[in-house]
């Protein structure tokens, strides 16, 4: 994941990289381990800039798959900022660079409730109701948007 | 491009917290 260029410059754009080694960093990994549960690795945690976990991906991913759950993560840390707009734009990006990520389909449905959340607009639901119906059918996302149906 | 990975956690936070900038935290068994 991290040797590919795009990945090492959308993080170190981003975010501030920090890592704790499983050997080499043996008690910061256990107390940091414990105090995030994580317990295996790779882990990797997107925190807000108050430390608090936002979003984490376990496991190895591909480099293009790892890029859409950082543009998800840095999506999930606005939203849960209450930055409405900024989120929107960040989950929608996740779709436009990534379509054919497991996270895009994540992405599309907080995008459509982020639309809600500035606009107040039950529309922003039942449109994302309907592009799910064209894309990521599969997905448990597309499960869950099912009840904004119009 | 190679990631400048800081290792000391505890001040990342506190850089993090002035700087209104996320982390990313990774828990690694990588080779160094």
């Amino acid at each position: 994941m991290y040797p590919d260029e795009r990945v090492a410059s959308f993080i170190s754009e981003n975010f501030i990289p920090a890592r704790v080694h499983v050997r080499e960093q043996a008690e910061d990994f256990q107390r940091l381990g414990e105090r995030y549960g994580a317990q295996w690795t790779p882990t990797t945690l997107m925190l807000d800039s108050d430390g608090k976990e936002q979003h984490r991906v376990e496991g190895f991913l591909e480099a293009d798959d790892f890029l859409a759950q950082l543009r998800l993560g840095l999506g999930k840390i606005e939203f849960n900022a209450k930055r409405w707009q900024d989120a929107e734009r960040a989950f929608q990006g996740v779709v436009a660079s990534h379509p054919e990520t497991d996270a895009a389909a994540e992405a599309l449905y907080w995008a459509g409730v982020s639309r809600y959340k500035a606009t107040g607009d039950a529309g922003a639901l039942s449109q994302t109701t309907a592009a799910f119906a064209t894309r990521y059918q599969d997905s448990a996302w597309a499960k869950k948007a099912s009840v904004w149906k119009a | 491009m190679e990631i400048d990975w800081r290792r000391d956690i505890d001040m990342v936070l506190g850089d993090a917290r002035v700087q209104g900038r996320p982390v990313l935290l990774d828990f690694s068994a990588a080779p160094m």
